[in-house]
């Protein structure tokens, strides 16, 4: 299989002033065809993540599964506390009873998995990243404060430099832009 | 080859002026002029002679704390006014005190936005501080109050060569666990919020050292699409673990009363109650930050007429649940036909404490029924010295839970009083100092409304109109 010559460039970029000019444009470039894509905005836009086809839910599994191991901790350590590493007989009570545990159990649970979350949303982003391509775009601060930047990359198949600009020309976009890498 | 249709230039939308308004957000605001107004109450206002006056006025309480806390370290918790009969008092009042009113910030945060409570936005991110600054404030007191600081550490298990660890049955050792989690999950919802606006910070910044700070807070934030997809799914599932979260911390701390056999505090009310409690206090401080803020930020436009009326009125709905509690107590008091819990409602009303049971009835039960009548509910002077009265209402509780059930217990023998040293009030006073300067701090440095999630305000209301 013949192995696709790296493109030189990381991509093209339009800029647009509204959320909706740019789920438009995100629409129409699925529908063109383009995959590799990738939306930049100052908010999160509802439906973005749809238009792009991004399903990605590792970040509810990975706290799930977070909170099942915080919660089996707290279990463990008040067992290995209680009855194992130091029994202590309190007036011929029982070492160890589920009502006691809730507390810990239930305070481990919610740490865990919120600690689990914030990392996994971290590290799957590969933030933090000091640098990124899309940061030489001319106008580019203002993708966290007031415009919304569409990038069709230049690993997608389909990606032709002039063909896909013209593409972006078309969408409605203030500006249109190589992204150097 | 950039085709460039549209030069560059700065967002230069027309400022919107801070007229009070009743909606959401004053309308004509768009998601430049959001950005510019918040973002530059941080980066382009000059420091006022106010606020630096502040600064210095509440720095030097929070230099009072650090002395006494010197203090405390070096003589022991007997300069308190503890003794037996009553071995909890300030340290514990104020710890219960300060915690209760971070649970606001949490509520607002998380349970509101689970609730889709769009009006929690801009008041939600100086909430969240708020709670972080009240809970360092309630932390300080539990590590203080244990006497021989030395051996902190022992709170937490920690594998030690003396193979001891904390005793799990009891609620203390459940309230170190509840409290820390609470600290930390509190501080990584507010940490993650402030991302996107670290980035928007970073994006204004003109000078080059701040920025490079703003883009190391900020881990590199490029609003990717990718990035907002795992940060929304993440925001809603903090959201979901903060909610039981909030609701069990203040039970855990009402077990550290119920659970044990003083009589006023063996009593299953209490969880409930001090959830209900920690609320009301908490909105009551939210209302006194927010009041002033808005007007010396001319913010009036963000946090509108609207949110302090539906604070207010939140306050007026979790002051009536403590009123009831309080009234239950009375109930049960009688009806549990114990003497000793009898003796002790009524020595709360008309025993040597009983002016504080009165100013409790009067600040939490009484004060709070102005906030029926919209006329007081949108009075902003009315609105402030009712926080007011419900802040110090709340101490008065935690007041009367502590120290008039301990005063006069099981053996009159052993009955005694229970009077604060200086070193209470200085403490009190110093961690008020504590709070405040680094909520000053904090409405400088970082911004103190929520940029992104003002401009998704924005989007909702353009695209489903404004109601």
């Amino acid at each position: 299989m013949l192995k696709k010559e790296e493109s030189p460039i990381y991509g093209v970029t339009a800029e647009y002033d509204s959320p909706e000019a740019l789920m438009a444009a995100a629409e129409r470039a699925r529908q063109a065809g383009y995959v590799k894509m990738d939306a930049y905005t100052p908010f999160p836009v509802e439906g973005m993540s749809h238009a792009l086809g991004i399903r990605d839910k590792w970040i509810l599994i990975l706290m799930l599964i977070g909170g099942f191991i915080g919660c089996l901790n707290g279990w463990l350590l008040q067992y290995w506390g209680s009855v194992a590493s130091y029994p202590l007989n309190i007036g011929g009570r029982p070492l160890i009873s589920w009502p006691q545990m809730v507390v810990i159990m239930f305070e481990a649970t919610v740490l865990t998995s919120a600690l689990t979350g914030v990392f996994s949303m971290i590290i799957l982003n590969g933030l933090p990243q000091p640098y990124h391509p899309m940061f030489n775009v001319p106008g580019f601060e203002r993708a966290s404060q007031d415009r919304f930047f569409l990038c069709i990359e230049g690993d997608d198949k389909k990606f032709d430099l002039q063909d896909t600009m013209n593409f972006l020309s078309g969408t409605g976009a203030l500006r249109v832009a190589e992204v150097a890498k | 080859m950039a085709v460039a249709h549209v030069p560059h230039e700065k967002p230069v939308d027309p400022p919107v002026g801070d007229q009070e308004e009743y909606g959401m957000i004053t309308p004509g605001h768009t998601y430049g002029s959001v950005t510019q107004k918040i973002a530059d109450s941080v980066m382009r206002r000059p420091i006022s002679w106010s606020w630096l006056g502040m600064v210095a006025f509440f720095g030097m309480l929070l230099g009072v704390m650090l002395g006494t806390v010197v203090w405390i370290v070096l003589m022991g918790v007997g300069v308190w006014g503890i003794n037996i009969p009553v071995a909890w008092g300030f340290d514990i009042i104020n710890f219960v005190w300060w915690i209760g009113i971070g649970h606001a910030g949490t509520l607002i945060s998380a349970i509101l936005l689970l609730l889709h409570q769009g009006w929690r936005t801009s008041i939600n991110r100086f909430a969240e501080a708020m709670t972080l600054f009240a809970v360092a404030c309630a932390g300080l007191y539990v590590s203080i109050h244990i006497g021989r600081h030395q051996y902190l550490y022992w709170l937490f298990p920690i594998p030690n060569t003396m193979g001891l660890w904390p005793q799990f049955r009891s609620p203390l050792a459940w309230d170190v666990f509840a409290v820390s989690t609470y600290a930390t999950v509190s501080a990584l919802f507010w940490y993650v919020g402030l991302i996107p606006d670290l980035a928007t910070l970073r994006d204004r910044a003109t000078n080059p050292t701040l920025r490079k700070i703003y883009a190391i807070a900020c881990l590199g934030w490029r609003g990717s699409q990718r990035h907002w997809h795992r940060y929304t799914a993440l925001y809603l599932l903090l959201a979901g673990v903060s909610t039981p979260l909030v609701l069990s911390v203040h039970s855990t701390i009402s077990y550290d009363f119920a659970v044990s056999l003083v009589p006023g505090w063996h009593s299953t009310i209490f969880p409930p109650y001090f959830v209900a409690g920690a609320v009301f206090a908490g909105f009551a401080m939210v209302l006194i930050l927010a009041i002033p803020l808005r007007a010396f930020y001319h913010m009036k436009d963000l946090i509108t007429m609207k949110h302090l009326e539906n604070m207010a009125k939140v306050m007026l709905a979790t002051g009536n649940v403590v009123f009831y509690g309080y009234i239950m107590e009375l109930f049960f008091g009688f009806f549990s036909g114990n003497e000793y819990e009898r003796y002790m409602t009524v020595n709360r009303m008309l025993g040597p404490y009983a002016y504080s049971y009165w100013a409790l009835i009067f600040c939490n039960g009484i004060a709070t029924q102005i906030l029926w009548f919209k006329k007081y509910r949108t009075h902003i002077p009315t609105l402030f010295i009712v926080s007011v009265i419900v802040s110090i209402g709340m101490w008065f509780e935690r007041f009367v839970i502590i120290v008039t059930s301990l005063h006069r217990d099981y053996l009159p023998s052993s009955w005694g009083m229970y009077h604060p040293t200086f070193w209470d009030w200085s403490l009190y006073v110093g961690t008020m100092g504590l709070f405040t300067t680094l909520f000053l701090l904090f409405i400088r440095v970082l911004p103190s409304i929520s940029i992104a999630e003002m401009k998704e305000l924005i989007h909702h209301e353009e695209q489903h109109g404004s109601h």
